[in-house]
């Protein structure tokens, strides 16, 4: 940080300072990343094993060769969906937290779809469940939403304990009404519905690989995200919103609506994260364990990481989406190669997390003592 | 329904709602101090099961409940260290960065315990003890005071917190830099200090949480907790940020676990119907969210880290 005993020339504190702006902002985000790999390293070095293969053995399950990379794309696809509307969410500064209940109601609301009408053909079909997913995820969002906006509750908090709610309910109706009553039941029936439609499947785009329908759309989603977000009256509204809501109330924006459509839009969006977690299934079923992340894998969090690493825009969530897709499909190779357990990615997106917001803090005061006089920029070194 | 109402079946379904409330009030409590402070801790849920694999670990390669104890509660302590760098040093946005804080806890701990355990092995559980005279009260004894140690300490912090908070100048600190950071700033406090000894305080309560909470259970597995460490956070809330209020939410919460295991095995509920009984504390929760937040009002600067000439 700036700062020293004697107070240097105007001139060269300015562009120090604005060195430092371009660093924190170019490679914070880079930096985050190979700190909680480098991190990621001693940890592999405690548990005795060598972190030069146990990462070769990652890069190349997430990134070498066309299966992989299909796969990590496939992975990548929900996580996009997810990304996205963490984006729009957060940049209304709108903290949802609630990407695993909204992907759980629009898995359920587009799988009962898809259940109940299986005459229909897919371009018809698909559109449908992906709607679906979006309505589901979109009615879990709004509440929080409209919490927050009209009650105050936090909404973090909110949206966690309707987590709790959606996957429970998801839980007990996978076991009970939505039940394949037609499985083999000799060890008690499994929690999944029956084999959905064929027509509802998301089609492989590339043979030979999981690259599905629903990661294109994924990217096109990201693409109209931000679209919106930058070029749009409602999302300069967003984003006034999430800069400033007294600001925003005084130029005549409805805050408390918008509020609210921050949080239906991203639960939206997640909920057709949720679509593709069914339909993009190898499975083709809607499916979980009984635990509260055997239907999502934790895609909730995850896409705050993506969105997070991605820097709240839509655009560079895809490619974020895609890193941490494959870190995670990389993360079973990683187990197979050196018997280090995937939970290893956890581990590391969570120090992502923290360094990308620790970062943002010092990236902010940069910039704020780079707009400043130049004489007040060495004050913070105190 | 009959045969839940029975003395055998209630005493042991409150005794259970009890010990079950210990881990959430351990976590609460602490999460309280912070808050009153204006931190926001939401990371209390991976540090839980951080704690509650240390404790788990030694538990298993020691053989002792206190060294146990105590590596769960150190672990908290360290994770502080890391938190309070975080949140108060750095000014990091603390809502996301206690997300952070959630998934490096909920990986780490499953990694090591999956690396350096494996199968999961039992281990011993803390024995109740009796108070002496008062476990002979009918009913009342059984229900609350053959409880393990932990349980009597998760409750008797009750009392000291809302001492310190409201009876000591240290409490009158914590409030102001929760209230008027500013003003504090103004007559000399050090409200990064104060903070700092909060969030300290704050995560070690959350590796007792996690010691309790494994010790309760007697077993660690991959996501132990179930998001306990957030419900404790909403339980503050709930709390209306003050110890007693704490206790009443974590005796509730405890209770309606208890119910819902209770006619689980009564057969009250059917099996099937068991996620969706299991869904009743949660929405018990956000309802209560609702009330609280038009009733109660939050720490003043809750969330938002202090920067002079704000």
């Amino acid at each position: 940080m700036p700062g020293g005993d004697a107070e240097p020339p105007a001139g060269l504190a300015a562009r120090r300072v604005g060195w430092e702006t371009i660093i924190l902002s170019w490679f914070a985000l880079p930096a985050s990343l190979l700190a909680a790999l480098l991190l990621g390293a001693v940890m592999m070095l405690l548990l005795s094993v060598n972190p030069i293969s146990g990462y070769h053995a990652l890069f190349d399950g997430a990134f070498v060769g066309s299966y992989a990379l299909g796969a990590s794309a496939a992975r990548a696809g929900p996580l996009l969906f997810v990304g996205v509307g963490i984006c729009i969410s957060f940049r209304a500064s709108m903290f949802n937290i609630g990407g695993e209940g909204q992907l759980a109601m629009g898995g359920l609301a587009s799988a009962a779809t898809a259940l109940a009408l299986p005459g229909l053909p897919s371009f018809v079909l698909i559109p449908l469940v992906l709607l679906a997913g979006a309505a589901g995820g979109a009615g879990w969002g709004a509440i929080p939403g409209a919490f927050k906006a009209y009650f105050n509750v936090n909404e973090i908090l909110s949206t966690i304990m309707l987590n709790l709610v959606a996957v429970q309910l998801m839980n007990y109706l996978l076991a009970g009404p939505l039940v394949d009553t037609t499985q083999n039941s000799t060890f008690g029936l499994i929690p999944e519905t029956r084999l959905l439609p064929h027509s509802s499947w998301l089609p492989i785009l590339i043979p030979g690989t999981q690259l599905n329908l629903g990661v294109l759309i994924a990217v096109l989603v990201a693409g109209a995200s931000y679209v919106l977000l930058w070029h749009t009256g409602l999302g300069f509204r967003l984003r006034a919103v999430g800069m400033s809501r007294e600001a925003s109330n005084y130029a005549g924006i409805k805050v408390k609506r918008t509020m609210v459509l921050a949080m239906t839009l991203s639960g939206a969006m997640c909920g057709m994260g949720g679509a593709m977690l069914v339909f993009g299934s190898l499975a083709h079923r809607m499916v979980t364990d009984g635990s509260l992340t055997g239907f999502t894998g934790s895609d909730g969090f995850n896409g705050i990481v993506v969105a997070l690493f991605g820097g709240l825009s839509p655009l560079w969530s895809i490619v974020s989406s895609f890193l941490f897709g494959g870190l995670l499909t990389g993360g079973d190779a990683l187990q197979v190669a050196t018997g280090v357990p995937p939970d290893l990615v956890t581990t590391l997106e969570g120090l992502v997390v923290v360094f990308v917001v620790s970062l943002e803090y010092m990236r902010r005061r940069a910039r704020a003592s780079s707009l400043a006089p130049a004489s007040s920029a060495s004050r913070d070194g105190g | 329904m009959a045969h839940f109402f029975t003395y055998a079946v209630l005493t042991s379904t409150v005794a259970a709602a009890i010990a079950l409330s210990s881990s959430f009030l351990f976590a609460a409590l602490g999460e309280t101090m912070g808050q009153r402070s204006g931190v926001i801790n939401l990371g209390v849920d991976g540090i839980m099961l951080l704690s509650a694999f240390a404790t788990y670990f030694t538990a298993l390669k020691t053989g002792d409940l206190l060294y146990a104890v105590l590596a769960g509660a150190g672990v908290g302590l360290v994770m502080g260290f890391v938190t309070a760098f975080i949140s108060v040093t750095l000014k990091a946005e603390q809502g996301i960065s206690g997300i952070g804080v959630y998934l490096f806890g909920l990986g780490l701990s499953d990694l090591l315990f999956l690396r350096l355990v494996g199968t999961p092995l039992p281990i011993s559980q803390l024995s109740p003890i009796g108070i002496p005279l008062l476990d002979r009260i009918p009913a009342v004894g059984a229900m609350f005071f053959r409880q393990t140690i932990l349980v009597y300490l998760a409750f008797l912090l009750v009392p000291v917190f809302t001492f310190v908070l409201n009876r000591t100048t240290y409490g009158l600190k914590i409030r102001a830099a929760g209230e008027n950071p500013s003003a504090a700033d103004t007559v000399g406090i050090s409200v990064a200090r104060i903070r700092w000894s909060t969030v300290l305080i704050g995560c070690t309560m959350a590796g007792l949480a996690g010691a309790a909470l494994l010790l309760y259970d007697g077993i660690f597995m991959e996501n132990l907790t179930q998001s306990e460490g957030f419900i404790a956070v909403a339980l503050v809330y709930f709390g209306a940020w003050r110890p007693l209020g704490v206790m009443g939410g974590s005796v509730l919460y405890g209770l309606a676990i208890a119910v819902v295991l209770s006619w689980k095995s009564l057969g009250i509920i059917p099996l099937s119907a068991s996620d969706l009984a299991a869904t009743a504390p949660a929405v018990i929760t956000v309802l209560t969210l609702l009330l609280v937040a038009r009733r109660f009002r939050q720490p003043a600067v809750l969330g938002k880290p202090y920067e002079r000439g704000d």
